[in-house]
């Protein structure tokens, strides 16, 4: 029986059942212990970058040619018949009558779930504007399970831009498949969105709203840290709240001994460089996860089987 | 009383009654019964025993489908519509909060992609409290249904 990714677009962590998810996670572990050069073996696959976003092409890319794949694509739409004025309805077709899959990246939301409904060929939403970014919830997910061994009732804090963070919204959503229990520690003009806390109501998943990032750190499994921008405030503002949003090495002194620090990177001063030496830092391994993570996701999507 | 006559004054055709007032105009422009070319008749901040004041919409020789009065569902839930022929109630449509609501509304969000693209909306309808939420299908944003309607 075919694995039940085969052939299907990845476009919203929403469409995951618990089992989908771990079957990605499962796969990625694979991967990492035993690398396979074969599975994408004689497979072409577009690399649609309609806005640049170097780090999340390279990691696809490197996730492709590990595998035996190749790639053709772009990396910056400036350059394409979109300037023309070509829909992506159109570039799509085109493009996915060439290949065996389209990874994509588009400003504009939605834009991987309408391609999708254009293309003959699997499309992988690489970012919508800010709505998805399915690939970084499952190397954070994949990530999860390697340190703590399991996805089951962990406690995970965010810290820092909770309300704009994507990254942020889906992997809180994942992790309420598993029973998790959620610190939110952010500015108040940057806190976890209504509608969100909503969704976890209904749940019945447990979060906590935290101003301070000391009493959280000895509670968590993974504090999970995120870049507060300059920019989301004016300078008075920004002064009040300056510092209090930064992880410290010696803030990490009572943490356990299982505690991970997670950032989906770049990072900025969020995270101060001493904290790269401690036990707890695991935001570079991270990073190197998700070329496994695509590489798992890649796999199923063209293989019956893996 | 006034409920029976306005039915009986129109031969065929919809009477949406038990609008709450305020309602009457979005609905009007709702399914744009004005380009219809049909007589239409509204009544707005009639009085009402049951709503206090309420306001109704009568077009004549057309027949609100099932799929509409669910549309309709959205703005004025507990409004009654009976479609007549020759100057009776032949049915009598019960309203139910549609599953999805496609191409009648444009995406609040000015960064979705539908506005660019050759689809027509598609929201995902969940009743939530009073409220009603309204999900967009491609960029995923979850409106309340007033801003939604408000953007057309
Ligand atoms: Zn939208």
């Amino acid at each position: 029986m075919a694995n039940p990714l085969y052939r299907k677009h990845i476009i919203s962590i929403a469409d995951f059942s618990r089992e989908e998810l771990e079957l990605v996670v499962d796969t990625a572990a694979r991967l990492k212990r035993q690398p396979r050069n074969d599975l994408l073996a004689g497979r072409l696959i577009g690399s649609c970058f309609f806005e640049p976003s170097t780090r999340t092409r390279l990691s696809f890319e490197t996730a492709v040619q590990r595998l035996g794949g190749s790639v053709i694509g772009f990396a910056d739409g400036g350059n394409t018949s979109a300037k023309k004025g070509e829909t992506l309805a159109d570039s799509i077709k085109i493009i996915g009558s060439y290949t065996d899959a389209v990874v994509m990246r588009h400003p504009r939301e939605g834009a991987a779930r309408l391609a999708s409904e254009f293309s003959a060929v699997p499309v992988i939403n690489g970012g919508d504007g800010s709505n998805q970014h399915p690939t970084q919830t499952l190397l954070d997910l994949f990530t999860l399970r390697e340190t703590q061994g399991t996805l089951e009732n962990l406690t995970v804090a965010f810290v820092g831009d909770l309300k704009y963070g994507r990254t942020v919204h889906s992997l809180v959503q994942a992790l309420s498949l598993f029973n998790a229990r959620f610190y939110f520690v952010s500015p108040e003009q940057l806190a976890m969105p209504d509608y969100l806390c909503e969704e976890l109501n209904e749940r019945g998943i447990q979060y906590t709203l935290a101003d301070s990032l000391d009493d959280v750190i000895p509670q968590v499994d993974i504090l999970y840290m995120t870049r507060v921008q300059r920019e989301r405030f004016d300078e008075a503002e920004f002064k009040k709240i300056q510092g209090q949003y930064i992880l410290k090495a010696e803030m990490l002194k009572n943490a356990r001994t299982n505690m991970k620090v997670l950032h989906p990177l770049p990072r900025v001063d969020e995270i101060e460089v001493a904290v790269d030496a401690t036990p707890h830092a695991y935001y570079f391994e991270q990073a190197k996860n998700g070329v496994f993570a695509r590489q798992a996701l890649l796999s199923l999507v063209l293989n019956e089987t893996v | 009383m006034e409920y029976t006559r306005t039915v009986e004054a129109l031969k065929e055709g919809t009477v949406i009654d038990h609008i709450p007032a305020g309602q009457g105009l979005k609905i009007l422009r709702l399914f744009r019964f004005a380009d219809t070319g049909e007589r239409v008749t509204v009544g707005l901040n009639l009085s009402s025993r049951h709503m206090g004041s309420k306001d109704i919409i009568k077009v004549e020789n057309v027949a609100l489908t099932a799929a509409q009065a669910n549309e309709l569902a959205l703005f004025a839930p507990k409004a009654t519509v009976n479609l007549i022929s020759n100057f009776e109630v032949v049915k009598k449509h019960k309203l139910e909060l549609p599953e999805a609501i496609e191409g009648i509304f444009a995406c609040p969000n000015s960064n979705c992609i539908s506005h660019t693209e050759p689809v027509e909306s598609h929201f995902y309808v969940r009743p939530q409290g009073t409220d009603t939420k309204m999900k967009c299908k491609y960029c995923e944003k979850v409106f309340s249904k007033d801003i939604v309607a408000e953007v057309r």
